[in-house]
């Protein structure tokens, strides 16, 4: 693998995740708890989105073979989508999507953190803008986490709950393989593990502070960075990619 | 024919391109154009999203083509840059005052709160009566870049341009 296709895979490791995670947050759009929390939501969703954009717009020149962010959102198939599974885990109950949103969260600030100082310009121009965004969206989660998890005994329990379904698939936000290996040596990525500590310290603390338990989970749920999905991510694709692919070209 | 105007000029002329959502200001004073030049025939434009996911920039990038077209430039290229990242610190002090004064409370001149992680929010004043008795409704607000305060006070609820 040259470092070239190394890098391609790698955008899209990021850009699918934050797509995907910005689509299912865009489906709470009029369904929020409150207005001001659908209006957040919505807000988060706009940022994760664009993001996405300048992810895929930067992978498709990588790539070299004419594929812009649109070809490479709505022209792909599951299996070519490399999007972290928690990302595409059904919203569930307010507190379900609460406690993806934190673990995520926490996971990209860190890792944005360390990507502001890689070696290419691009990412780290884009790590820098986005390290700004997520810094608001994981204020505005951890927020609600203490809220959750130290508030009622029906909100505490739900925010449990939503933390022992997804503890699953955490672990594999921080696998690496021979992608990671070969920009590792370039200096253009972070050594997941550095993310992991910074990662454990955060959501323990805050799942502390929260009065909540770490979940016990055995089992750890991978499989996204071959493509593996769970069910979930295809109805997904289908609703984002339909207009698309049913109107080809179209413009307005 | 492009090479009659100067870089001066170009930048007068973008002037008048208000922002989308908050049309008091213009592009210049947001900090959202960036550079202005001529490479061989084509007038190259560089703005700087203030959020990724704006969607005022698409907008704001067919004005300039439009602005521009109106003084006889065709040849246009309108090119976005992310570095160096846009911050709340590049808008003037000018434009801060026509914010408040158009019921959007500016931005503090500092960025990045590090507090952030723990949910601090900052004292803000009311922009219509000035008071500092002011709450956070909403972290999130009408755009990206704003968050929903209400002043304890004059009972109005306020925009809040946030710092980045």
């Amino acid at each position: 693998m040259t470092v070239q296709e190394a890098k391609f895979e790698y955008l899209l490791r990021l850009g699918d995740s934050s797509l995907i995670i910005g689509h299912r947050l865009s489906e709470w759009c009029g369904h929020g708890p409150i207005l001001e929390e659908d209006i957040a939501l919505i807000n988060i969703a706009l940022d994760f989105v664009g993001n996405a954009t300048s992810l895929l717009a930067y992978a498709g020149q990588v790539e070299g073979k004419g594929r812009d962010e649109d070809a490479l959102a709505y022209l792909r198939d599951e299996r070519e989508y490399r999007n972290l599974l928690i990302t595409e885990q059904p919203n569930g109950d307010f507190a379900n999507t609460i406690a993806r949103q934190f673990l995520f969260d926490t996971y990209m600030y860190f890792l944005y953190e360390e990507l502001k100082s890689s070696k290419d310009e691009t990412i780290s121009a884009i790590a820098v803008k986005s390290h700004k965004e997520i810094t608001y969206h994981l204020r505005h989660t951890t927020e609600w986490m203490y809220r959750f998890g130290d508030g009622t005994v029906e909100s505490h329990e739900r925010l449990q709950n939503g933390l022992n379904d997804l503890w699953m698939y955490t672990s594999e936000m921080f696998d690496m393989d021979e992608v990671d290996a070969i920009l590792i040596k370039e200096g253009i990525v972070p050594d997941l593990n550095k993310v992991k500590v910074s990662w454990e310290k955060r959501v323990h603390e805050v799942i502390a502070e929260a009065t909540l338990q770490i979940p016990v989970t055995v089992f750890k749920q991978k499989g996204s960075k071959e493509g593996k999905h769970s069910e979930h991510l295809g109805f997904l694709l289908a609703e984002m990619q339909y207009v698309h692919r049913a109107h080809p070209g179209a413009k307005w | 024919m492009s090479k009659t105007y100067s870089q001066e000029q170009i930048f007068k002329i973008l002037s008048e391109i208000p922002d989308p959502e908050i049309p008091v200001i213009n592009i210049i004073e947001l900090g959202i154009l960036r550079e202005v030049k001529f490479v061989n025939d084509e007038c190259v434009v560089v703005i700087t999203p203030t959020y990724t996911g704006c969607p005022a920039m698409k907008v704001i990038e067919d004005d300039i083509k439009i602005k521009l077209k109106e003084i006889g430039i065709e040849k246009v290229k309108v090119e976005l840059v992310f570095s160096p990242a846009w911050t709340t610190d590049w808008i003037s002090d000018e434009a801060k005052e026509k914010l408040r004064a158009y019921g959007i409370a500016p931005p503090d001149h500092s960025s990045q709160d590090k507090k952030v992680l723990l949910g601090k929010a900052r004292d803000l004043k009311c922009p219509q009566c000035g008071s500092k008795n002011t709450e956070m409704i909403s972290q999130f607000g009408s755009t990206a870049c704003k968050a929903l305060y209400r002043c304890l006070d004059c009972k109005e609820p306020f925009d809040y341009f946030k710092c980045l």
